[in-house]
């Protein structure tokens, strides 16, 4: 009988310590979604939201979020569960127009960081200026942290959304331990 | 920190962006049609400006598109910045003198 491989969390192998602000996430739904940047989207009742046009904003419903990454471009975030019916849906809601959907459920991983030095602690790695004026609850960007190329989504005041690609988690988690204990 | 605006998501660390060499350069509809030496030209040959040069910068860890901008090459000062397709700005050169 065939034997099925377990799928690994990308810090299986890593020895992680408790951190009550940083928190690696489980399996995700994930989309990468291209449109014509100049053809007006429809709204995506798979998704329950209507895409943001807006640069560097996401738009999230009860179980979805769409993050802006570049004109035409977006980030679709969804449960697990959820991913098979969500493309179907998606494909079915976009037919007739010129679409991209790729599902990168495991290209990457999310990590959630939170608490009063959030801001602070991207910024050892991070150059944007997390300001709360000039990166307000709801914007999100692709940047960089250290060498590594992240998807950044401000969730709250003190609380952000990080995706990154898979094999940096290792890098991007010993990071964020290390100036954790530094800034606390 | 040097701060390039992406004519998309504003102005950002030059961390984030890669320069690809001299805007405005044309090439050929067809390559055929033109001669040797301008099809050299288009090649291999820039103006290596000394003061305002125009050139293809990528905004590659940000939305990811390709923009033009206006810098001074002895200052490293960005005069503008522009969409492709859109035409040399040079009234901002002027207002920046
Ligand atoms: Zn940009």
């Amino acid at each position: 009988m065939a034997e099925t491989m377990a799928r690994l969390h990308p810090l299986a192998a890593v020895k992680t310590v408790a951190d009550p602000h940083l928190v690696a996430q489980g399996p995700m739904g994930r989309f990468s979604l291209r449109l014509s940047p100049t053809a007006a989207p429809p709204p995506l009742g798979a998704l329950g939201l209507s895409l943001p046009l807006a640069p560097c904003r996401a738009a999230q419903s009860e179980t979805a979020a769409a993050l802006w990454l570049g004109p035409g471009e977006w980030l679709l975030l969804t449960a697990p569960e959820r991913a098979p019916a969500v493309e179907a849906a998606l494909r079915a809601e976009l037919a007739g127009q010129a679409f991209s959907l790729v599902e990168i459920s495991h290209r990457q991983t999310g990590f959630s960081l939170s608490g009063p030095r959030a801001a602070q602690r991207l910024n050892a790695g991070c150059p944007l200026d997390l300001d709360l004026a000039s990166f307000p609850v709801g914007m999100c960007t692709r940047t960089v942290f250290a060498k590594a190329e992240i998807v950044l989504w401000r969730t709250g005041a003190e609380q952000f959304h990080i995706e990154v690609w898979r094999s940096f988690v290792p890098y991007l988690w010993e990071l964020l331990v290390i100036v954790g204990a530094e800034t606390s | 920190m040097l701060l390039i605006t992406c004519p998309f998501c504003g102005p950002r660390p030059e961390l984030e962006f890669g320069y690809a060499g001299e805007a405005h350069v044309v090439r050929a509809q067809d390559p055929r049609d033109v001669s040797d030496s301008q099809w050299t030209e288009y090649l291999y040959q820039r103006s290596n400006v000394r003061g305002v040069h125009a050139e293809r910068w990528r905004h590659a860890h940000g939305c990811a598109q390709f923009f033009n901008a206006l810098r001074d090459t002895t200052t490293d000062h960005f005069v503008a910045t522009y969409r492709i397709g859109e035409s040399r700005p040079d009234a901002a050169v002027e207002a920046g003198r």
